[in-house]
């Protein structure tokens, strides 16, 4: 025994008192109270939490919760009134329509691949042709004689959606295509796997992968406003009815000019211009 | 070949296997550490993560922890405890028993999706708990409970009957001797079932993920209130791709703690059987 | 005089109220408190039923609007399409389970038999402590590890992408050896110092006397031993996800990505909706029945082995 027994519960009461004492400490400032559950899409959770983080700086009385769980259980919690906001990076569903939707900022879906991989443009028929399976090579691209790894997101997913309408057209994606279920796990993998394309959230590209050029155009905030890359999704604030009192200040604050700059530092692009 | 030459050949394969099983599980913990140990500070345990955990610490992380774990034992103790005096000390082969008995061999066999899956229709949903510490402790609760009543169980079945009949020869009533004699004769191995449950919880993801949620952006007050545990949050940080040395800290500090609980019980298993020796 | 005559006969029911009082209180404290023993036990029992109306009543509808048969064996996961087969998930699961098991349980019988029969002491509290630890580092360490050390490994050996079956198949058997381990460890200590004893003095040799007498007298707890580890294995998500490539095609081999049951509902909950949503918890409900055939497997030949002794 390093410790004698009654300091070992000694400390063991002290450290619960601390933790007990910075669970009560907060003194919440009369002026604006409440609190807002936003649930759903994980691609949309880093930037709400910023968003929210910055919200509860200006609004001490104002508690936000940032929750994950995907785009449907976003929706399904609005629907059923355990969330105030559901965060959704794909479309609404026709049966899903009934809800009031405010889209917060577009988000650009890049195609990547390995940093070592010489492969740096490449054509939207060639991407459709890799993930249906009927390009299993690189050297047919102009790269090594190695076989790729395609990685794709799940199905449902706001991602793979956006790739599928706007990539896959009619095509389906082979059933032979890696699965990943986030855009960090799609990103982790490509990082290690020199052979590996898949495709991700442009705010999620860093140094461990290289973009691709898409049809000439590489994917940038800029390119993505001008929409001469064609590859985005909405990210979509979805609540039950048009939104009033706090959640209507939050998402007004979000949509004005210092929750648009919070949304451009992310690597997402704005919806509506702050300058 | 001989069996003198089997039995050397033996020994030397089995101190190899024992060799490799130390030389994986030292590798894995070496590798989380070795990354975990340096980003592991005061200010990290002490402040609150910020961009999902990017920057900053996991203070809430921790509370959240000790929140939805401590109220996840404090379902699951009275009922698991309970249920295993009934087993060891009223029940009868009945249907009724084995019907229990099977009950706790399956629940102890659900996978943890399936309760995360439950957790998230019946507490979150149905019963309208929303995603918080209330419904992710009652989930844990449901998970942990077998590894209560089983050791529990066994521990009272280990106390030598003579005690009992001692107890009962000297008067004392059937509940007596329970609460008096066989419940502290057992009181170790049941502090292990407890350890052993508090373990389970702090390490479990899917079913925490889906009821507890994942909100780590201000310290829970209420039990209505969400919360993320290290295990979520070590999740979060590695499959979100959102920061490598985060989620090696975040792992170094589960693994610590899981290590300490272990240690716990071993030193409080000793220190009971030292007693009961004298 | 009344009052003498009265006396004695309060003093009398007085004292009989006074027998009669506490000892009521016990007897009625004596059935009440099992009573509320009963009343626990039978919690987990609810529980169970609970959890399974719960998964049911949400999976149910799908399986009877695609039909039982072609649920389980379809070899088309098309959610978009409306085509939900999990046979390919299904044999993925068995598959990683299996080969989980091959790999893994050799090792920890060998680990058992070492601890009980050949370690020294020191080396064996060592070594059940580590056990221990390992048994308590959650599911994402080891699929982290995986990720990072494991599949590059595959990668080089055997080329392609490195998910595969083996790469879950190998996190997998490092998840469940401490299971198995200490499961068949109990197993062979309970077996009674006598039969070794008795083997060693009619001239075996200490691995004669565990092939042939410990081992055989411990069975059937180590068989209960694969059979958890097999539940732990088909039950595991979070780590398994991370390294067999979640494809929903047919594996041909060993190297070929994979889905697991579990890795099917994880992977696709967060978006689905509808059909979709129910044809996961219809994989829920699937993997449930499941793991209750093995459970039950496991309690007949627990009670078998009882039955033996």
């Amino acid at each position: 025994m390093l410790f004698p027994r009654k300091f070992q519960s000694l400390a063991v009461v002290s450290t619960l008192c601390v933790l007990l004492v910075a669970g009560c400490s907060r003194n919440p400032s009369p002026a604006e109270q409440g609190s807002i559950t936003i649930v759903g899409s994980t691609s949309v959770q880093p930037v709400s939490e910023v968003l929210a983080e910055k919200f509860m700086q200006l609004h001490p009385g104002v508690r936000i919760n940032v929750q994950g769980g995907g785009s449907t259980a976003g929706i399904t919690s609005v629907q059923s009134g355990a969330a105030e906001i559901g965060a959704s990076s794909r479309e609404l569903k026709s049966s899903e329509k009934n809800l009031h939707e405010t889209v917060i900022a577009l988000d650009g879906i890049a195609v990547v691949v390995h940093p070592r991989n010489p492969v740096s443009s490449i054509s939207l028929g060639d991407i459709r042709r890799i993930y249906a399976g009927q390009v299993t090579n690189w050297s047919e691209l102009g790269g090594p004689d190695a076989q790729i790894t395609a990685v794709t997101r799940e199905a449902g997913s706001g991602t793979r959606g956006a790739f599928e309408e706007i990539v896959m057209g009619a095509d389906k994606i082979a059933d032979s295509v890696i699965v990943q279920d986030s855009t960090g796990a799609v990103r982790t993998t490509v990082s290690q796997d020199p052979n590996a394309i898949g495709y991700i959230s442009l705010a999620s590209v860093n140094q461990e992968v290289k973009p691709l050029a898409f049809e000439g155009v590489m994917p940038s905030p800029q390119t993505v406003r001008a929409g001469t890359y064609r590859v985005s999704r909405p990210f979509i604030y979805v609540t039950k009815e048009p939104p009033t009192g706090l959640v209507k200040a939050y998402i007004d604050f979000v949509l004005g000019p210092d929750g648009q700059r919070i949304v451009e530092a992310e690597g997402l692009i704005p919806v509506r211009s702050h300058e | 070949m001989s069996p003198r030459t089997e039995e050397r050949l033996v020994k030397v394969v089995l101190w190899a296997v024992a060799a490799v099983v130390i030389t994986i599980l030292l590798s894995i913990v070496v590798h989380v550490m070795v990354r975990g140990i340096p980003s592991v500070n005061l200010t990290f345990l002490t402040e609150m993560p910020r961009r999902m955990g990017k920057e900053g610490g996991i203070s809430t992380v921790l509370a959240g922890t000790l929140y939805v774990v401590t109220l996840s034992l404090f379902f699951a103790t009275p009922i698991g405890v309970a249920a295993a005096v009934y087993l060891a000390e009223y029940a009868r082969e009945s249907r009724l028993v084995s019907a229990i008995r099977f009950s706790i061999e399956s629940l102890a066999g659900i996978p943890s999706i399936i309760f995360g899956l439950f957790g998230f229709v019946f507490f979150v949903l149905y019963l309208r708990m929303g995603w918080s510490i209330i419904s992710g402790a009652l989930t844990l609760a449901l998970m942990i409970l077998p590894t209560i009543v089983r050791t529990t169980e066994e521990s009272l079945k280990a106390v030598p009957s003579s005690y009992k009949e001692g107890s009962l020869a000297l008067g004392a009533t059937r509940l007596q001797t329970i609460f008096k004699m066989a419940i502290p004769s057992a009181l170790p191995g049941i502090l292990t079932g407890i350890l052993l449950g508090t373990g389970r919880a702090v390490g479990e993801t899917a079913a925490v993920l889906l009821t507890a949620g994942s909100s780590a952006l201000s310290l829970p007050r209420t039990i209505k209130d969400p919360a993320r545990t290290l295990a979520v949050h070590l999740f979060i940080l590695s499959h979100e791709g959102i920061s490598m040395e985060k989620a090696y800290a975040t792992a170094t500090v589960l693994i610590v703690s899981i290590l300490a609980l272990n240690s716990l019980t071993t030193s409080l298993l000793t220190r009971f059987r030292q007693r009961l020796m004298q | 005089m009344p009052a003498s005559i009265s006396h004695p006969a309060t003093s009398k029911a007085k004292l009989q109220a006074l027998r009669k009082k506490p000892v009521r209180k016990y007897l009625s404290l004596e059935m009440a408190v099992p009573g509320v023993f009963l009343l626990s036990a039978s919690i987990v029992m609810a529980a169970v039923a609970v959890i399974s109306l719960f998964v049911f009543r949400s999976g149910i509808p799908l399986i009877q609007k695609v039909g039982l048969v072609s649920f389980l064996t379809g070899r088309t996961w098309d959610p978009s399409a409306g085509i939900y087969g999990i046979l390919p998930m299904l044999t993925g699961s068995l598959l990683v389970t299996i080969t989980a098991l091959v790999l893994g349980v050799p090792v920890a019988l060998a680990g058992a038999v070492f601890l009980s029969e050949f370690a020294p002491i020191t080396v064996a509290v060592v070594l059940r402590r580590c056990i221990e630890l390992l048994a308590g580092i959650p599911s994402v360490v080891y699929g982290f590890f995986g990720v990072i050390v494991l599949l590059p490994l595959l990668r080089q050996i055997f080329g392609g992408s490195g998910f595969s079956v083996l790469a879950g198949a190998i996190v997998l058997a490092i998840m469940i050896l401490p299971t198995v381990l200490s499961v068949s460890l109990e197993a062979i200590k309970t077996v009674p110092q006598e039969y070794r004893e008795g083997s060693l003095a009619l001239g075996a040799t200490h691995w004669q006397t565990i092939k042939g007498v410990v081992l055989p007298a411990a069975r059937s707890g180590i068989f209960a031993s694969f059979i958890l580890g097999m539940g732990r294995a088909l039950g595991e998500t979070m780590a398994v996800i991370m390294v067999v490539g979640n494809t929903t095609r047919m594996p041909r081999s060993l190297l070929d990505p994979v889905r697991t049951l579990t890795a099917n509902v994880v992977i696709e909950m967060k978006y689905a909706t509808g059909d979709h949503q129910q044809a996961l918890f219809a994989t829920g409900i699937v993997l449930f029945l499941f793991i209750m055939a093995l459970n039950f497997a496991a309690r007949l030949t627990f009670a078998n082995s009882r039955r033996s002794k």
